[in-house]
């Protein structure tokens, strides 16, 4: 049998975190995007607040004090969350799962508390000369006794302005292959305030202004190997483990901005009157609406269904990559229809539209490209069909 | 002591009513519902005197659809320990609901019942004061504050021109303005909870009350339009104004 709707439990959880943006969130992100700042006392207050809801570390399992929630109950959430402001989502705890990999001293040092939301943390992987090619990363460390030296730098980095610690990805080696050499990479936790490493602020984005990314700095930066996290050389193992999540969760913050972007049109379309009548009555415009609720239930589709492998504990590498990839491209083509349903005044800050425009840019970038999507997507489609 | 808080399903506050083109109701199809925030602020209200150890259980009742289940969850989600469902397949009229909660209250003998203070969507205003009176209870409008002291519930009501302090003998029923608190959002762990707790349903056809309608709908309209409002850049041009086009002073 074919079941597609939510259990109660899953519509309460969607409903609740609905209502948290609607009351939290919608009043200050105007405010938030046009000074570019999120004031550090209403980022605390969204903290506790999310924290007495009982939902800091919703993506964690409960033996390390998370939500325990299943793939599809967690993308509910992040799909509601991306109604609102990424600047102030980003308050709402829910750490990187790769803290996951963390193993004895280190699970009271970062993955505890960050799952209860009294740590912060922030994940470090691309570098102004390795985006796409991660592996291409520049940053190295060099042993030292029982201590790494690490010297290099990060850019890019999301929201590393509120980290207490970042999870950082290093090249610690090289092997030889039959490609060629290929470097190791290692994972290592660094904390704010480590002697030779230092979080200072990056570019200014047209997305998700407020919502900062930092530039990383390591010089002559000591970390002993308790700072590794995992195992030497293997960062990118718990890397494909665990951040197949972050993924998801972007697809699921599109459909989420989406839906939030179409039910602030779709009334207008009624209220608005050109040439004696509603315009959504101009099939101009309503085949607009037919187009984007499609792509909008396509898109939210594909991702709970991505995630649902995930609970069934299917291979769900390529659905993600679907999701991701048509989610983000699906956002861009709506926020843009919106504004267009909107006419000019679809590109005045007075209303929310041109935000969400801007907004839907980054998301075809960051996390990986559409195009490394296509890449993943398309390889496992063909691996097996070549010798 | 045993807290009665009733939860009517109504359409959602932040959603535009709109009246179908009969012009006979508000149109209620595929329109995103929410428990009338009223209620909310009354279970609440029951959930802190129960942590402030005045009350032991809080008991959420709601006559509605199967779909008023899911308003019940919610209470259930923000802390109520049961529910209890009158389940009618029509919106009765308040005078019908205040039998249907009397007979609730007969069964659930409780020391308190909180309402809202109306339902946003008929905004009648009336079930709580016609429940005090069938059963003969102190009753407390519009509370914006409530302390319980052994036999007696202490309120303040926000009235007309001010606050008015009254004291109670319980039982009694009160009804919730929107002052009397902040509604908390339900957790995650009474939600994974809320499944677990009892939901009782009972037929209203088999409770054998009188339900008939006594009120007639003679016609539905929209509120007037508001104009857009201006900016002045001074209080002189506010006083200008107020003098010339709106001639008020």
């Amino acid at each position: 049998m074919m079941h597609l709707g939510l259990s109660d439990e899953q519509q309460l959880i969607a409903d609740t975190v609905r209502e948290f943006v609607r009351n939290e969130i919608h009043p200050h992100e105007a405010q938030v995007d046009r000074s570019g700042e999120v004031p550090e006392e209403l980022g605390r207050h969204l903290t506790q607040t999310v924290q007495s809801m009982g939902f800091a570390g919703f993506n964690f399992p409960e033996e390390v004090g998370g939500g325990g929630l299943d793939q599809v109950s967690q993308t509910l959430v992040e799909r509601e969350l991306g109604r609102g402001s990424y600047a102030l989502t980003t308050f709402f705890p829910r750490p990187s799962g790769i803290l996951m990999a963390c193993e004895g001293e280190q699970r009271e040092r970062y993955l505890l508390p960050a799952v209860k939301g009294d740590k912060f943390d922030a994940l470090a992987l691309t570098e102004p000369n390795a985006g796409s090619d991660v592996r291409g990363m520049q940053c190295y460390a060099k042993p030292d006794g029982d201590d790494w030296i690490v010297n290099g730098s990060k850019h890019f980095i999301s929201h590393a302005n509120l980290a207490d610690f970042v999870i950082v990805f290093i090249a610690t080696g090289e092997e030889q292959t039959s490609r060629g050499p290929r470097k190791l990479i290692t994972c290592f936790l660094v904390d704010r305030g480590t002697p030779g490493f230092s979080i200072d602020k990056g570019y200014n984005s047209v997305s998700h202004r407020g919502y900062h990314n930092c530039i990383l700095s390591f010089d002559d930066c000591r970390l002993p190997s308790s700072q590794i996290l995992g195992e030497l050389h293997r960062g990118f193992d718990i890397a494909n483990q665990w951040l197949f999540g972050t993924r998801l969760a972007v697809a699921a913050n599109c459909v989420g901005r989406a839906r939030e972007c179409f039910e602030r049109t779709l009334p207008y379309t009624v209220e608005r009157e050109q040439f004696g009548q509603s315009i959504g009555k101009f099939q101009g415009v309503s085949f607009k609406l037919a187009d984007m609720i499609t792509e909008i239930d396509a898109a939210e589709w594909l991702t709970l269904a991505a995630a649902w492998r995930v609970d069934q504990g299917l291979e769900a590498n390529r659905e993600i990559a679907s999701a991701k990839l048509y989610a983000t491209e699906m956002l861009a083509r709506v926020t843009d229809e919106a504004i267009q349903i909107h006419g000019g005044m679809g590109l005045m800050d007075d209303l929310p539209f041109e935000r969400y425009w801007r907004d839907a840019r980054v998301e075809r970038i960051w996390d990986g490209t559409s195009e490394i999507q296509r890449h993943i997507i398309s390889r496992d489609l063909l691996r097996p069909l070549e010798s | 002591m045993k807290a009665l808080v009733t939860c009517k399903r109504v359409l959602d506050p932040y959603i535009k009513a709109r009246i179908n083109a009969d012009g006979s109701a508000v149109n209620l199809d595929n329109v995103k519902m929410a428990m009338n925030p009223f209620d909310e602020i009354a279970v609440e209200e029951a959930l802190r005197l129960k942590e402030a150890g005045s009350v032991t259980e809080v008991v959420a009742v709601s006559i509605g659809g199967p779909k008023s289940e899911e308003t019940l969850r919610q209470a259930l989600a923000m802390g109520a320990d049961r529910a209890i469902l009158v389940e009618s397949d029509q919106d009765i009229e308040p005078l019908a609901v205040a039998k249907v909660l009397k007979a609730v209250c007969d069964e659930e003998q409780p020391g308190l019942v909180l309402m809202g203070k109306q339902a946003i969507d008929g905004d009648s205003n009336q079930a709580g004061q016609m429940l005090a009176g069938m059963l003969n209870w102190a009753q407390g409008t519009f509370i914006s504050e409530i302390k319980i002291d052994g036999e007696t519930a202490n309120v303040t009501r926000e009235i007309d021109g001010g606050l008015e302090k009254l004291s109670l003998k319980l039982p009694a029923v009160v009804t919730a303005d929107l002052r009397l608190n902040e509604p908390r959002y339900a957790s995650l762990p009474n939600i994974m909870k809320a499944k677990k707790k009892p939901l009782d349903k009972k037929p209203l056809a088999d409770m054998g009350i009188d339900t008939a309608k006594r009120i007639e709908i003679v016609g539905l309209s929209e509120p007037a339009e508001r104009q857009a409002g201006v900016m002045v850049d001074s209080v002189a041009a506010l006083v200008e104004k107020l003098k010339t086009e709106a001639k008020v002073i």
